[in-house]
């Protein structure tokens, strides 16, 4: 087995005194496409806020591309960064620039490319995401769909190493989804770009893992293929395929605590 | 990542070696643009490129534009592997020249 690209042994985190990560573990391999799964607030979101420096970790470590994310300092985290694509939810497109001036800024920032060269790969990438004719556009002009695609046309325009895509299908219709789905498996197929994908729509995970992680309350409740996963005997991870709401236990003396101290 | 120069019949031969990225995409688009000023005809030879991102391709569609307006033939030889993948990708195969050796250029 080659190195791992990102590697996160014993993870630990807290908001506060809330403990929101639990002994995670995880490595992925390069240009493996690596799905995170898990209900609200099930801590995705924050496993990909360590994965880009934004949070550094309790207990534990991460490495990303070899370097130690607890312990890097501000110039190589930087030239790390610059290696690595994030696409958000909600696109989070500048509302005051144009679509082509948002996916261009990460070059004008890093690169000394002629303009021309990155008006050309503005272009290509715009292409890409079938948004070509929208560059002129201010993002509040765009759909959901299309903000979506504009956000990753930013996030691979300096064609990184590693891409962090937070909720790539949420809340677009099932073609548009299923478009980006495949986007992203031939991005991976034709730049080898490691993803690693937080999502909570089942059949895009499934289509476009190589290895699904799925967490609940912050622990691991396992890292398997889809085919793995969709075999598993875990009820909570059967819930969640099957869309289950959670069938807790209730425990009344602890609840009757929570309602009266709020502990 | 290295160039090498060459000839071959009425071409020059430019061929890419290694990576081509944004640290190096300007001395390929220098190179090129050098050539196709002076009128010469191009064969870009992909046969030993490992890898090229897209700053790589954008020079490459630069020079291929000026090689129009200047009138000189402009091929791409020995795409395989991730450099054709990304030409597919970007659809860039249906505007570039694609040829699977240096002696086809003669034929074009």
């Amino acid at each position: 087995m080659t190195q791992a690209i990102i590697s996160i042994s014993d993870l630990n985190t807290h908001y506060g005194d809330r403990q929101v990560l639990f002994d995670v573990n995880l490595d992925v391999q390069p240009g493996e496409i690596m799905v995170i799964m898990g209900g609200s607030g099930s801590g995705k979101s924050t496993l990909l806020k360590h994965l880009l420096a934004l949070k550094k970790p309790s207990q534990g470590k991460i490495a990303v591309d070899g370097q130690d994310i607890g312990t890097i300092s501000s110039k190589n985290l930087r030239e790390l960064r610059k290696k690595m694509g994030v696409a958000f939810q909600g696109g989070a497109l500048l509302s005051s620039l144009t679509v082509g001036e948002n996916v261009r800024l990460p070059l004008e920032h890093n690169t000394n490319l002629d303009t021309q060269t990155i008006d050309i790969m503005v272009r290509l990438k715009l292409e890409l995401m079938s948004l070509s004719g929208f560059e002129n556009l201010m993002p509040a002009e765009l759909s959901g769909g299309m903000l979506k695609r504009a956000g990753l046309a930013r996030a691979v325009i300096m064609d990184p190493k590693i891409l962090c895509f937070d909720e790539p299908s949420a809340g677009l219709d099932p073609v548009t989804s299923v478009e980006l789905d495949e986007l992203i498996l031939k991005l991976r197929e034709a730049m080898n770009m490691t993803m690693i994908i937080v999502t909570h729509e089942l059949e895009s995970a499934f289509k476009i893992a190589d290895r699904i992680m799925v967490l609940f309350d912050g622990k691991v409740a396992m890292v398997g293929t889809p085919e793995e996963v969709r075999n598993s005997d875990d009820k909570r991870i059967q819930n969640l395929i099957n869309r289950k709401s959670r069938d807790e236990e209730v425990d009344g003396d602890a609840y009757l605590k929570r309602l009266v101290t709020g502990d | 990542m290295n160039i090498d120069i060459g000839d071959f019949e009425q071409f020059k031969v430019i061929k890419l070696l290694g990576e081509v990225d944004l640290h190096n995409s300007r001395e390929v688009k220098n190179t090129i643009l050098d050539y196709v000023e002076k009128q010469c005809h191009i064969l870009v030879d992909f046969s030993e490129l490992d890898y090229i991102d897209s700053s790589g391709m954008a020079t490459l569609v630069e020079a291929f534009n000026r090689s129009k307006t200047k009138n000189v033939d402009f091929h791409i030889v020995g795409a395989k592997g991730a450099p054709l993948q990304v030409l597919k990708l970007t659809r860039l195969d249906s505007i570039f020249s694609l040829l699977d050796s240096i002696e086809q250029a003669t034929d074009q």
